[in-house]
């Protein structure tokens, strides 16, 4: 791969469309010393120039944690920790009072039940496509599967509100209410017959996250040697059991690493979630009732906030933030450590 | 004792199977029906005043006053420049920073930068928002710019920008870093100097995957929508640059989602089987692409 | 015993019409130089050589008189236990685990029974010294050698008729080999056992009978001692002497 290296004078490799950053190098090159100082002046340049592009990679999330922790200070200063248990949210009535903790809790709740919807079925499809499916069939469906992740989170959130949530408040919704009603879970109240719910949401998220599981488990279940496999069948293993005692053993932790991926996608996801959730402050007990995540409120008054509001909306950006640091940084660990055992082999 | 289990066990086997495949069907029904409604609904917006008007200002049609069609031509000409904007700051410092972390991964800047960038990627695109918008805000509250305001296309651009940069940057330096060590050697045992090595054999090498990850960077720039709602705002309006409220396709499509007048729910989804579409291409572009150039190594 | 036994990877023939019987209380070595199918065969007397995409056997295999390719192949794979070229232990499961496997999966075994068969399992297999006191741990801390004798252990749990051993030592240091052919060496005593290797001086150590493959056929087999001092077939003689392959 690649092209044979040219010399310096002859054959020049074509200039990538891409490089018009690059700096300015002399041509034609004057002969003798002059040409070498001129090349390792050059030289110095470039680096300087790259240097500062990864200064900046360095320095945007540091500034991004300053920015944001400033312009949370006032709501934190204000609340302290209450913020994050407070339940009421009004910027009307005196004294003013933010409280977080429904918005938490929504979107730990439509992320976890995107979870349980979104693993069984982008495993089940993982397994499909990396254990059963012959190989003409394996890529193309593969390919198809992962385009659902370019679909942009707007374009989710349209078809959430026009076709899921209608399809949710006619049959899910009422279907669910007849058969679980007796748990506080799907219970009906007034207001929650809408179909924009908590219930709805996760559903919307549970389909976003389903790429991402869904290629990153593939690619551990095919990273298990076949010799775990055979391992199975030798001992007279059907397919199925072959599977669970092979690949799905084998790429266990791979695959909750990629369910962790996917509930770091699932929190922050704003629009679909915004458009679907039903846009209520209040708690949500049941499923069916609409509720708030931190990124659909910061979504919908962000715009029109101002002073302590806005502080608290951006200590809500705060609270979120660190939430979804913190599964990333999970899963990333979790994927570096199956990649190592992958590489030691077995 | 024995058979009864045998046949259990096998049927298990089968249904379980089973289920898998019908999860992959499952799975490829929301894109089809995304697809298919696109389609129904925005086809019919889709015709040259899309391109051409901006969408029809408070009508009513039961008074007899015809609602005009309308169009989204600001929208589309606000998500260019956006995207352009942002493309002309991201790619060059993202490229830089592929190559460095890549090229130069023996100095000290470069696992914290690689390990920062990753973080980066991670953080919710509408923290990046609150991010951007608080620079500006504070920047245009110390009155070092009056220019534009603090909720303007430059914001928004920069909060794309800020999304790019990390993933034009790794994925640039995954690039490069497939290219053998040998060429590089090969080429620096010619005397060439080192940036040339890199921009010319080394980048070069690599154009095909650091244009796919610049592609795609550009791509999901076009599709972000929540940080272009908290910088740079929305407005039925004409635009003259960047420095006022620039509507741009995907919160054209939120803010029109809702209702209101007639036809802007029609345009919310002509907006959207333009954007699905232009995602679509771009996406399997990218990917037929790099099966091109990488004889399906890529999944 | 096997009768015209064809297997075919892709449009590769990679078994040609082979015949041949194997004698119950023996162990019956395979020889060839590399590429001569005599892995594929032994993979297809338990018909995991079909589990492979684009691969395909035919002909008759009979284990007591009933053809296994007319049977259902999980309970062909748990009647002929297999070991492979290296050791594939289930790196998630403990030791007992894995010598527990296959009891759980077919099943009807009670808490004792399995106890029992996974304790007889590791002496049969020379490693209940080394690991009577870590049962619980991951098969994973055992030594390579180890490992291949857990695989074996947990190959002879489920109470097979016949073993097959894929070149079971070559990814072995010299002492843990040996330890494998004075296992095989004891084992065919109890089940007979038909071992795949492209060492000759292990043939000769282990094997009652050998049988020499050549592309994919069957050239000749004899008992090993015949084969090895008397070949009848020039091909035999010209591989024995190392003149090629």
């Amino acid at each position: 791969m690649g092209e044979p290296p040219a010399g310096p004078g002859a054959g020049e490799a074509p200039l990538p469309k891409s490089a018009g950053e690059s700096p300015p190098t002399p041509s034609p090159e004057p002969p003798g010393s002059s040409e070498r100082r001129r090349a390792r002046w050059a030289d110095e340049a470039f680096g300087a120039f790259a240097l500062a592009a990864a200064a900046t990679l360095v320095a945007l999330p540091v500034l991004l944690v300053l920015i944001v922790g400033q312009d949370a200070q006032a709501a934190i200063v204000r609340f302290g920790p209450a913020f994050l248990i407070g339940r009421i949210w009004d910027s009307n009535l005196p004294p003013v009072t933010f409280g977080a903790s429904t918005f938490i809790a929504g979107t730990l709740e439509t992320s976890a039940i995107a979870l349980l919807i979104g693993v069984p079925l982008s495993l089940g499809g993982a397994v499909f496509l990396a254990e059963l499916a012959p190989d003409w069939l394996r890529a193309p469906v593969a390919s198809v599967v992962d385009l659902l992740a370019a679909v942009p989170s707007v374009v989710f959130g349209l078809w959430g509100l026009y076709v899921l949530v209608p399809y949710m408040r006619t049959s899910v919704d009422p279907f669910l209410a007849k058969y679980l009603g007796w748990s506080p879970l799907f219970a009906e109240h007034a207001g929650s017959q809408s179909g924009a719910s908590i219930l709805t949401a996760s559903i919307i998220l549970a389909i976003m996250i389903l790429p991402t599981i869904s290629s990153v488990s593939r690619e551990a279940l095919r990273a298990t040697p076949d010799s775990q496999r055979e391992a199975a069948l030798s001992l007279g293993a059907t397919r199925w059991e072959a599977t669970r005692l092979g690949p799905l053993a084998y790429a266990r932790t791979g695959i909750f690493g990629a369910a962790v991926l996917g509930l770091g996608r699932a929190m922050g996801e704003t629009m679909a979630v915004t458009m679907t959730v039903g846009n209520s402050d209040n708690f949500a007990s049941s499923l069916f009732d609409p509720g708030q995540t931190l990124s659909s409120k910061i979504a919908i008054n962000f715009g029109n906030a101002v002073g302590l509001e806005r502080s608290a909306l951006v200590e809500l950006g705060l609270i979120l933030m660190a939430l979804s640091l913190l599964v990333n940084v999970v899963a990333r660990l979790l994927l570096r450590s199956m990649t190592r055992i992958g590489k030691a082999g077995v | 004792m024995r058979p009864p289990k045998r046949r259990r066990r096998r049927a298990k086997s089968f249904v379980l199977l089973g289920l898998c495949a019908v999860a992959v069907l499952v799975m490829l029904a929301p894109l089809a029906s995304i697809l298919y409604t696109c389609f129904v609904n925005g086809a019919g917006a889709i015709t040259p005043s899309f391109f051409l008007k901006n969408p029809p200002q408070a009508c009513n049609p039961a008074a007899g006053a015809p609602c005009p069609q309308g169009g989204v031509a600001d929208a589309i000409l606000g998500t260019l420049l956006l995207v352009g904007l942002a493309s002309a700051i991201a790619l060059p410092v993202g490229i830089l920073g592929g190559i460095y972390l890549s090229e130069f991964s023996e100095r000290p800047l470069a696992r914290p930068a690689r390990f920062l960038a990753d973080v980066m990627t991670g953080i919710p695109s509408i923290v990046i928002g609150v991010f951007v918008f608080g620079i500006f805000y504070f920047v245009a509250q110390e009155g070092w710019i009056s220019t534009f305001s603090a909720v303007s296309g430059y914001t928004g651009a920069v909060a794309l920008a800020v999304i790019m940069i990390p993933v034009v940057a790794r994925t640039c330096e995954e690039s490069l870093r497939l290219v053998p060590t040998s060429i590089r050697e090969a080429s620096l045992a010619l005397g060439i100097p080192r940036h040339r090595t890199i921009v010319r054999i080394v980048l070069s090498s690599a154009r095909g995957g650091v244009l796919t990850g610049a592609l795609l960077a550009v791509a999901r720039a076009g599709g972000e929508t929540a940080p272009l709602l908290l910088t740079a705002g929305f407005t039925t309006g004409s635009i003259f640059g960047l420095s006022g409220w620039t509507p741009s396709l995907p919160v054209l499509i939120y803010q029109f989602s809702a209702g209101g007048e007639p036809n802007t729910t029609q345009l919310a989804w002509g907006a959207a089987l333009m954007l699905v579409l232009m995602m679509l291409v771009i996406s399997v572009g990218a990917r037929l692409a790099l099966r091109n150039r990488f004889g399906g190594r890529t999944t | 015993m096997v009768e015209h036994l064809n297997a075919w990877y892709g449009k590769t023939h990679a078994i040609q019409d082979i015949s041949l019987t194997f004698p119950d209380k023996q162990a019956t070595a395979i020889i060839g130089p590399s590429g001569c199918g005599k892995s594929t065969f032994i993979r297809c007397l338990n018909r995991i050589h079909e589990t492979q995409p684009k691969a395909r056997a035919e002909g008759r295999v009979l284990l007591d008189g009933n053809d296994v390719y007319q049977e259902d192949p999980t309970e062909i794979r748990r009647k002929i236990g297999m070991v492979f070229q290296r050791p594939n232990v289930f790196p998630t499961m403990s030791i007992y685990g894995n010598v527990a496997a296959g009891l759980k999966l077919h099943g009807g075994y009670s808490h004792d029974e399995i106890d029992t068969l996974v304790i007889e399992s590791l002496k049969k297999s020379a490693l209940w010294d080394e690991v009577k006191e870590k049962l619980d741990q991951s098969a994973l801390q055992l030594s390579g050698g180890q490992q291949q004798r857990l695989c074996i252990a947990r190959a002879l749990a489920v109470q097979p008729e016949v073993l097959l051993m894929d070149e079971p030592a070559s990814a072995l240091d010299p002492i843990s080999t040996a330890r494998i052919e004075d296992l095989i060496f004891d084992l065919k005593h109890q089940v007979p056992v038909i071992i795949v290797t492209h060492n000759m001086q292990q043939a000769a150590r282990v094997a009652d009978r050998t049988a020499f493959l050549y592309l994919g056929k069957l050239v000749e087999i004899a008992p090993t001692r015949d084969l090895f001092e008397r070949p009848a077939e020039k091909l035999t003689e010209s591989y024995i002497t190392g003149r090629f392959g």
